[in-house]
């Protein structure tokens, strides 16, 4: 009867030890103070604020270095406007047109196709549907600008993703398209 | 009686024919109406609409009974002149969707809008479906059945057991009580086991060569499990809102810097905001692609996963409109340096131009998230050993990079020859 008994207790502590390996807990360290920081990190919890995350959203009106304002609103009238007044400020060259192209790889081509023609993977896909051409549609620089500003449509804002340069250079890079296109 | 007959179904048959054919007739012309609005409809209506919900604009479903045909004709093929000259019923949708422009369709003729919206109000006969199996219901039912049965099984093992035990018992009661002796073979084997014994311990040379052995394994074992301390290789937590790479940049190819966009230029790869989300899930509210049945991932889980997302976003999927009640997802962090460490994603994203994939393995084909690598210091130092640098359109160091290969006598730097091993480089 002992051998049995101590059969189920072998086998119960195997269980145990068995189940401390778990892929979905982070493994133990040998000196968390050093692993583990002080201050507060990206995207950890921290009681210093009402809501417990330490990524506070900015003060309202705060600039952040570098940044210009944006004047034309998020609007018809704005659209319109940025269409026929928003002018590019950069000096497009080649080193632009290599960075433009690549930045249009990541976040246009999916949709809008790598030539623009609105045959992206998701459209493909059926995923996305009716995307138009850039031919199809009367753009200009000041516009591509303005909806990767503000979105349109079923298109969201790509502001967060792209700095003011990069835009603009993805706006010369889409036009080049669109010439290619209307040939 | 036989030729009665055959007339009386002439009579029947020839009409018949001809109304079968003419209906069928009807039939095909309106299937070919409803395909070609098909296709016209996703070219060039679907950006904006969906046919039976509410999306930029409204749903198509119903639109033709609602306005006059001559009003939808020309509404769409030029609706902003409507707007400016004041028909009531275009100033009433154009306020209803917030003023949103609608583009103007001149290449649409009237027979094109006319099969568009008989594609619009076509309800396709519902499939007869034979009543769901309980099978495919939810992924954490199967997950509890596969518990379940194990459970089972182990309680019927235990059962198995204990009846052999009480077999036994009995056999040797009936045994004693017929006066059958059981020779217990138990002494004999226990002499010969303590005669080895007593012979090993005899023998100086086993013992200490033995003893050896047994601390060089257990000292092997104790050093592996020493060293496996503090690395979180195979890391794979429960996110709070299943997110398929496999979906997302395995199917549909989305390239890995479109949501990590700050790995191009910061520290940090960044866990992508919500609104990055809402750029396509604005649009794609169910999810219809691949299942994964085995593991319990059918669309419903999938289009249960979005409407998680739309929760903590605040979207309001109905009316389309952000609520404004939001609400932060709490993602576990899978890859984690210890705080003595500094890495920076620009840095090896933009500069060294390496592949997401060299450090965070084959995420494309990963359904959940795992850590690939074990991010240890002895990991980052053998890649710095081993990779060359791109001296390429770098005229400024031209110089140094030219007397630092001299000084080394290579063609080509490695990281480390460049001071990539350098303490400061990574601990400060």
């Amino acid at each position: 009867m002992r051998k049995e008994i101590l059969f189920i207790v072998y086998t119960f502590l195997f269980l145990v030890v068995q189940s401390c390996f778990d892929s979905s807990a982070p493994n133990y360290q040998y000196f968390p103070d050093m692993y583990e920081p002080i201050g507060y990190t990206t995207y950890s919890e921290s009681d210093a604020f009402n809501n417990g995350i330490e990524a506070q959203e900015p003060v309202n009106g705060t600039i952040p270095r570098g940044m210009m304002l944006y004047e034309y609103p998020n609007s018809n009238e704005g659209y319109e406007d940025a269409k026929i007044n928003l002018l590019s400020p950069i000096d497009y060259n080649d080193e632009d047109r290599a960075i433009g192209k690549e930045l249009y790889g990541i976040y246009c081509a999916l949709c809008h196709g790598n030539k623009g023609d609105g045959q992206g993977i998701l459209m493909k896909r059926e995923k996305f549907l009716g995307v138009p051409s850039y031919a199809d549609r009367d753009i200009t620089l000041g516009s591509i600008y303005h909806v990767l500003i503000y979105g349109r449509n079923a298109m969201g804002s790509h502001s967060g993703q792209l700095s003011i340069k990069e835009r603009w250079q993805v706006a010369h890079y889409a036009m080049e398209l669109r010439k290619e296109l209307i040939k | 009686m036989n030729r009665i007959k055959i007339k009386y179904l002439k009579g029947v048959l020839i009409p018949l024919f001809f109304i079968t054919s003419l209906s069928f007739n009807f039939l095909f012309s309106q299937e070919e109406q409803i395909l070609t609005g098909k296709k016209l409809f996703n070219t060039h209506c679907a950006a904006c609409h969906k046919v039976k919900k509410k999306a930029i604009g409204p749903a198509m479903r119903g639109v033709s009974e609602k306005y006059d045909r001559e009003w939808l004709y020309s509404w769409i093929k030029n609706s902003a002149s409507m707007i400016k000259s004041g028909d009531p019923q275009a100033v009433a949708i154009w306020e209803e969707y917030n003023r949103t422009a609608m583009n103007a369709f001149p290449q649409l003729s009237n027979v094109d809008i006319d099969n568009i919206l008989a594609y619009a109000d076509y309800i396709p006969p519902v499939p007869v479906v034979a009543q769901s199996l309980p099978v495919s219901s939810g992924g954490e039912n199967t997950g509890n059945y596969n518990d379940l049965i194990l459970i089972a099984l182990v309680l019927v093992f235990l059962i198995l057991t204990a009846m052999l035990i009480l077999v036994k018992r009995t056999l040797i009661r009936i045994a004693s009580a017929s006066g059958v002796k059981i020779v217990s073979e138990k002494k004999p084997k226990d002499n010969i086991a303590l005669s080895i014994l007593s012979a090993f311990a005899k023998n100086q040379f086993l013992v200490i060569s033995s003893v050896i052995l047994l601390m060089l394994s257990s000292g092997y074992y104790v050093y592996a499990w020493m060293m496996q301390v503090g690395i979180d290789e195979g890391y794979m937590p429960v996110q709070p809102i299943h997110y398929s790479h496999k979906i997302h940049s395995g199917a549909n190819k989305i390239e890995c810097k479109y949501c990590h966009s700050s790995a191009r230029v910061s520290k940090h790869s960044g866990i992508p905001s919500l609104n990055v989300c809402m750029n396509c899930h604005k649009n794609i509210a169910e999810y219809n692609g691949e299942e994964d049945l085995e593991n319990g991932y059918d669309r419903d889980f999938y289009t249960n996963e979005i409407k998680k997302l739309y929760a903590a976003v605040g979207w309001d999927e109905d009316n389309q409109v952000y609520t404004g009640k939001t609400q932060p997802v709490k993602w576990v962090r899978i890859h984690n340096l210890p705080d003595h460490v500094y890495f920076n994603h620009a840095q090896h994203v933009e500069v060294a131009n390496i592949e997401c994939q060299k450090c965070h393995g084959p995420v494309e084909e990963m359904e959940i998230m795992y850590q690939y690598s074990p991010l240890t210091m002895g990991w980052c130092i053998n890649c710095h050993r081993e990779s060359n640098i791109d001296l390429k359109g770098n005229e400024y160091y031209k110089k140094i990079h030219e007397e630092l290969s001299k000084k080394y006598g290579v063609e080509k730097l490695t990281v480390a020859q460049m001071g990539g091993l350098e303490c400061g480089k990574c601990h400060y």
